[in-house]
């Protein structure tokens, strides 16, 4: 046992001193922070789907405001009102500013190909001036080109009933679709986001 | 760190080695070249160590040392049981791994020398470690109630570890007549995914309800609560008439029906104190401990769980070895796959510090668990966790996390069902690549 002991004393001074001086940085680093996310969100934040949306790649803007949104409950969700809770805006801000750095992948997905047409002519009316080059461009708004179907047509419908607040300038466009072509419409316009390979 | 710290910390650490001498290596002191981490376990814990240090220092000897040469996940195996998915899709190979370079062998650990950092494996072969990662899961206190031994398990599975065990159990469900009772005994606290034997309870209710309606599950427990009660009672209400008289779900905690005192393979039975309950089908799921060898390693205490610094999960018993998973005494967070993750990731990148000359960084936490209810029914409890250094404790960051509403919408409800399938294709891809 005394073999054993000096050096577990010694260990437990140096130990006391990483505390110490870990207390005084004080911040988990972007990766730390963001690699919780990927039992969820994938590998990188890429999701393998069916529904979890893929996070990399977005703009930082736009992972901060969802996350923000999500902790004041401004937009329903799920689990993600509990779990943005849970971090300061410098960590929401590590985290996103971490994840718009990571590639952006679509997932592999079914889409009706009979739609996918009708979606596009619908895409490029309704949703291209926003969601820029076929929704692949996200500047300060989400991917939409390749992202899960499930969470696309959940966060239309969330659009839709003010469960996801949008702005008035926003909505109009949407509510000109919904005016224009309905469910069919927006069904069509998820089928053609999802077969972006 | 300040120039204060950093003198007192090189000054310490030299007159350790010197005291030492070559016996007992410091963590941080690191033997010239010796970069290697041996990790057993193949787990969500140890894959997702092996995985991540590959990431983090591709300059890590990485050795993983299963005993399965596939790995069947144990969550989502309550699927497999309910008939919803099959047991294929709940194996993972790890061939991820080794495509990045993880040096993979199938084999048991039987010994770790701490002092000459090595473990041997019943195969006959010996591995070297700088540092030593344990990811061993549970075992099971057999002979805690009579007639219950490991092989016991062959007639009535516990179906705790998945692959072979759950083959069987769904099997036995299968073969069951219609009128059949499925008795599933739930285990004392602590043990490994608190809310799993009543999702189990619940998408075994929901095949009787398709297939043999006329049967029914009797949950025994051991405790007098359970994990997301309130959820479950309310969705076993919902659809499977739990508290009528045609209930497809009963459920008896301790104080009802007495300790269970053994398990009757012959007859097909489970005794309590006060009651004797007959199956058709037996679940019985045993108390637990940390995986055997970390009682061979020297690191579980009293309680038969590995205590660790919760800011690296290093053992406090025996440093130079970390302990993951649900073998390790994690408090606040809870023995499961998430936290099996997570957890290996805060190690991972203490270590990696380490071996690179800097103290570990503040460590970050999460857990997020999914139970599947019913066909489009499912519910989650999440947290995320901080560091607390004065109490070494992994504490949930209060006002966040939390279990999913009671008055959630049947929407809400059915969202989760795709999220827990999808947590389950993003775990795995994160874990085993």
């Amino acid at each position: 046992m005394s073999r054993v002991k000096i050096p577990l004393l010694i260990m437990g001074l140096t130990t006391s001193l990483f505390f110490c001086a870990t207390a005084q940085a004080g911040e988990a680093s972007a990766s730390m922070l963001s690699d919780t996310c990927s039992g969820c969100h994938g590998p990188n934040g890429v999701t393998n789907g069916p529904a979890i949306p893929t996070i990399a790649g977005m703009t930082e803007e736009y992972l901060v405001l969802s996350m923000q949104d999500y902790r004041d409950d401004k937009r329903k969700g799920t689990v993600m009102n509990r779990i943005a809770k849970g971090y300061t805006d410098t960590e929401i801000t590590a985290m996103a500013r971490y994840f718009s750095e990571q590639e952006y992948a679509s997932l592999t997905q079914s889409p009706d190909a009979s739609m996918v047409a009708r979606g596009d002519e619908l895409q490029q009316r309704y949703c291209n001036s926003c969601h820029e080059k076929s929704g692949v461009k996200a500047d300060g708004i989400g991917v939409l080109a390749g992202q899960a179907m499930p969470y696309l047509s959940w966060t239309i419908a969330d659009f839709m009933t003010g469960d996801r607040p949008m702005e008035r300038r926003k909505q109009q466009k949407m509510d000109q679709l919904a005016a224009d072509a309905g469910d069919e419409g927006f069904h069509a316009v998820v089928q053609y986001y999802s077969s972006h390979k | 760190m300040n120039s204060i710290n950093r003198r007192k910390f090189i000054h310490l650490t030299g007159g350790a080695v010197a005291m030492a001498g070559t016996m007992l290596t410091l963590p941080g002191v690191v033997r010239a070249g010796g970069k290697r981490v041996v990790i057993v376990g193949g787990g969500p814990g140890g894959a997702t160590a092996a995985r991540y240090l590959r990431i983090q220092d591709p300059s890590i000897e990485v050795t993983l040392i299963e005993a399965n040469a596939n790995y069947h996940t144990c969550f989502m195996s309550n699927e497999v049981l309910g008939g919803m998915r099959s047991l294929d899709s709940i194996m993972v190979t790890f061939d991820g791994l080794k495509k990045m370079g993880v040096n993979v062998v199938t084999d048991t650990v039987t010994a770790v020398d701490a002092e000459k950092r090595t473990v041997k494996t019943a195969g006959g072969d010996s591995f070297g470690y700088d540092r030593l990662i344990l990811s061993p899961g549970i075992d099971f206190k057999y002979g805690a109630v009579g007639g219950y031994t490991a092989q016991t398990a062959g007639t009535i599975p516990h179906a705790w570890k998945a692959g072979p065990q759950t083959a069987l159990l769904r099997k036995q469900l299968e073969a069951m007549d219609d009128g059949g009772t499925v008795v599933i005994v739930a285990p004392p606290n602590p043990f490994r995914c608190p809310p799993g034997p009543y999702e189990r309870a619940s998408l075994i209710a929901h095949y009787l309800k398709n297939n043999k309606p006329k049967s029914k599950v009797l949950v025994v427990d051991t405790k007098e609560k359970f994990s997301k009660q309130g959820l479950f009672t309310a969705a076993w209400k919902r659809f499977y008439g739990f508290g009528t008289d045609k209930a497809l779900i009963e459920w008896m905690p301790a104080s009802a029906v007495g300790s269970v005192v053994a398990v009757h393979a012959k007859e097909m039975m489970v005794e309590t104190e006060f009651e004797e309950f007959k199956g058709s089908v037996i679940n019985y799921i045993p108390p637990q401990t940390a995986g055997k060898i970390a009682a061979v390693a020297g690191v579980s205490d009293d309680s038969g769980w590995c205590p660790v610094h919760k800011k690296t999960f290093e053992s406090t018993m025996i440093p130079g070895i970390h302990v993951l998973g649900d073998a390790s005494i994690a408090t606040k967070m809870p023995k499961s796959g998430y936290s099996a993750n997570s957890q290996a990731k805060v190690a991972v990148a203490a270590i990696v510090d380490l071996f690179n000359g800097r103290e570990p960084g503040v460590p970050s936490y999460v857990n997020t668990c999914y139970s599947i209810a019913a066909e489009d029914h499912a519910f989650s409890v999440s947290a995320v966790y901080r560091f607390n250094a004065e109490e070494n404790l992994i504490a949930p960051v209060a006002g966040a996390g939390g279990l999913s509403p009671a008055d959630a919408s049947d929407e809400y409800r059915k969202r989760e069902v795709a999220y827990a399938h999808s947590w389950y294709n993003n775990i795995r891809a994160d874990s085993w690549g």
